[in-house]
């Protein structure tokens, strides 16, 4: 009896931990995929989540929480991020490309600052939270534990970003693109493509990536301020375990991540959060270069 | 030599600063002093990161840990030891030190990028302990009221001594930084493969660069404590170390003097744009863009730039003379 219990509660962490780190994924292989064609580490990453999550509140609970809203703020949140990348970028990134990294850094660092001031200055300070649709709520009985519908929900669209990602990079003509820019700009430019577009399409697909990441989150956890600062250290360090721009070094990034805190969870409660920055500090240690090839 | 130091204008300029900073607790009110003084501290962290990134060439991503670890370990020490303060004191600095020194092993195995997001791990790591560890950091709340020796406490007192510590330490920057170790950093920076053709072992250089750089951050972390009496874990959060970064840009990379600069308009703009408006970070990361775009060599820098120019100027026309 002991020992199936333990074991049941073994499970529904692992299984948190499991949906946790897709929610992880999702935000980090974005932030991944602009390293990897821009070499830029965004910043502001964490602010666009904090801004897909905010929008998905508004848009949710403008229709009275139907379902209909809740579809649709999951599918508007990351666009409404996606617009706002897009014209922080044409309007002001985009010029700086042949500036050395450091300035790249500020530059999104400086639109972290005005973003999470224009996030206080449209939402508030106020904690808010959203409720999922009634067929994703409760939970169902998964090896002796009952598991959350909504995380099972996550399990099944944290897969489909990273295929989805996949195909898109290493499949697609755009893809392609994109990785020779990265490697060679001017080559790429000499043969007739325009890599400041490329560069911007790379850049708002991983923004929108970042929004997607606040949008599916929000039913689970209380949106507030101070939730940007949180995710982008996180984000940083999936990146770095995961191997610089290596979508799936992101996925398995993100897995340690999560699994290692929901164990730490079961051992030691008060640090749990300790232990996943143990894990990156014991693989950077052996692997600093990450666990999977940097595309650069 | 020391007589041709003694006699140019820079030189002149620093010790007329010098003496007017020696005069301001006897004209200024109390807020005044405790601004400049908070302008010390800062501008010294500053300046040790500039002694690393603009001219030691590496992608210092956190520093600030060093600053924290520099404060937590004076913190620790003042407040939960019956040790005598100079100990904690002294201790801050090279903790702060041999933190730089185990980090750096390791960061400067790798190069830019990778370095900095390595750095951004180990420091997040030291971060997280600092926020979790309650029994002995107080976790979020942080430690107050740390006890300071008589001769410390009070405003006037912890300024003279800040501005004598800042003093000393920007005094020893400057000469590491005439010294031919100076010099063998800035080729690092410039050109680090053409320095490992010449026999220059890089990495070695590097690391004892981050050393003296992480030293200097320590010695800053202690002073805050001297001056605040306080400690908590956003002294360790990554976002102050883009600040110093916001620092170091506004008054310039390469000058000497221009990090502290930026340091005081920052702590300038945080005080008395911040008492108006809750919004401060809104306009601090437009006054940033606008700085990115505009001035990339930071006020200093556009100084020294027309300056050199003039004298080039000068120069010329003697010669024509």
């Amino acid at each position: 009896m002991e020992t199936s219990h333990t074991l049941a509660a073994l499970t529904s962490q692992l299984l948190v931990g499991l949906s946790r780190a897709m929610i992880l994924f999702i935000v980090s292989s974005g932030l991944s995929f602009i390293l990897g064609v821009l070499r830029v580490p965004n910043v502001a990453h964490g602010s666009l989540y904090m801004i897909g999550a905010f929008a998905a509140h508004t848009i949710a609970t403008a229709f009275d929480g139907s379902v209909a809203a809740f579809w649709l703020a999951m599918f508007c949140a990351p666009l409404i991020v996606a617009v706002i990348s897009l014209v922080a970028e044409r309007l002001l990134f985009c010029h700086l490309y042949e500036r050395e990294h450091l300035m790249l850094l500020l530059f999104t660092f400086a639109l972290m600052l005005i973003l999470g001031d224009l996030t206080k200055m449209t939402w508030g300070a106020d904690y808010r939270s959203i409720v999922a649709p009634p067929f994703l709520q409760g939970s169902i009985p998964v090896l002796g534990t009952a598991f959350p519908r909504y995380n099972l929900f996550l399990l099944l669209v944290g897969p489909l970003v990273a295929v989805g990602l996949w195909l898109l990079s290493s499949k697609t003509k755009f893809g392609k693109i994109a990785r020779a820019a990265a490697v060679d700009r001017e080559m790429v430019g000499a043969i007739g493509i325009n890599v400041s577009w490329v560069f911007a399409f790379a850049f708002v697909l991983g923004c929108l990536l970042a929004g997607l990441g606040g949008a599916l989150v929000s039913p689970t956890i209380s949106i507030t301020l101070g939730m940007d600062h949180s995710i982008i250290i996180e984000a940083f360090l999936i990146v770095t375990i995961g191997g610089l721009g290596n979508i799936w070094g992101a996925m398995v990034g993100s897995l340690i991540f999560g699994i290692t805190q929901s164990v730490g969870v079961m051992v030691l409660p008060q640090f749990a959060i300790v232990f996943p920055y143990l894990a990156v500090v014991i693989i950077l240690t052996l692997k600093p270069t990450g666990l999977l090839k940097s595309v650069w | 030599m020391i007589k041709n130091i003694l006699r140019t204008p820079s030189f002149l300029w620093t010790a007329a600063v010098l003496l007017v900073l020696l005069l301001v607790p006897f004209f200024a009110g109390r807020f005044y002093v405790y601004i400049l003084a908070v302008v010390f501290v800062t501008g010294l962290l500053a300046m040790s990161l500039n002694l690393l990134v603009g001219h030691g060439g590496a992608y210092q991503f956190h520093h600030c840990v060093f600053y924290g670890v520099g404060a937590y370990t004076a913190g620790l020490i003042l407040a939960k030891t019956s040790l005598p303060a100079w100990v904690g004191l002294c201790a801050g600095p090279l903790a702060a030190a041999l933190t730089g020194l185990v980090i750096g092993a390791f960061c400067v195995r790798l190069n830019k990028l990778y370095f900095g997001m390595l750095q951004i791990s180990l420091g997040s790591l030291i971060w997280i302990v600092a926020l979790r560890w309650y029994d002995l950091t107080n976790g979020d709340d942080g430690i107050h009221g740390i006890p300071m020796p008589e001769l410390l406490s009070g405003s006037v007192n912890a300024y003279y001594f800040l501005l004598i510590v800042v003093s000393a330490c920007l005094a020893l920057m400057y000469l590491i930084l005439k010294s031919p170790f100076g010099a063998t950093l800035r080729a690092v920076r410039d050109n680090p493969q053409r320095c490992e053709a010449v026999g220059i072992d890089v990495r070695r250089h590097q690391l004892l660069a981050i050393v003296i750089g992480t030293f200097f951050a320590g010695v800053a972390g202690v002073l805050f404590v001297v001056l605040e009496g306080s400690v908590f874990p956003d002294m360790l959060f990554w976002v102050l170390s883009l600040e110093i970064f916001i620092m170091c840009l506004l008054g310039g990379w390469f000058t000497f003097f221009g990090p502290m600069l930026g340091a005081a308009i920052m702590v300038a703009l945080r005080t008395f744009v911040g008492s108006y408006t809750d919004y401060w970070t809104l306009i601090l990361g437009v006054v940033l863009i606008l700085l990115i775009f505009f001035l990339p060599e930071g006020i200093m820098g556009v100084n020294f730039r027309s300056w050199q120019r003039r004298r080039e100027r000068r120069r010329s026309a003697d010669a024509v003379r």
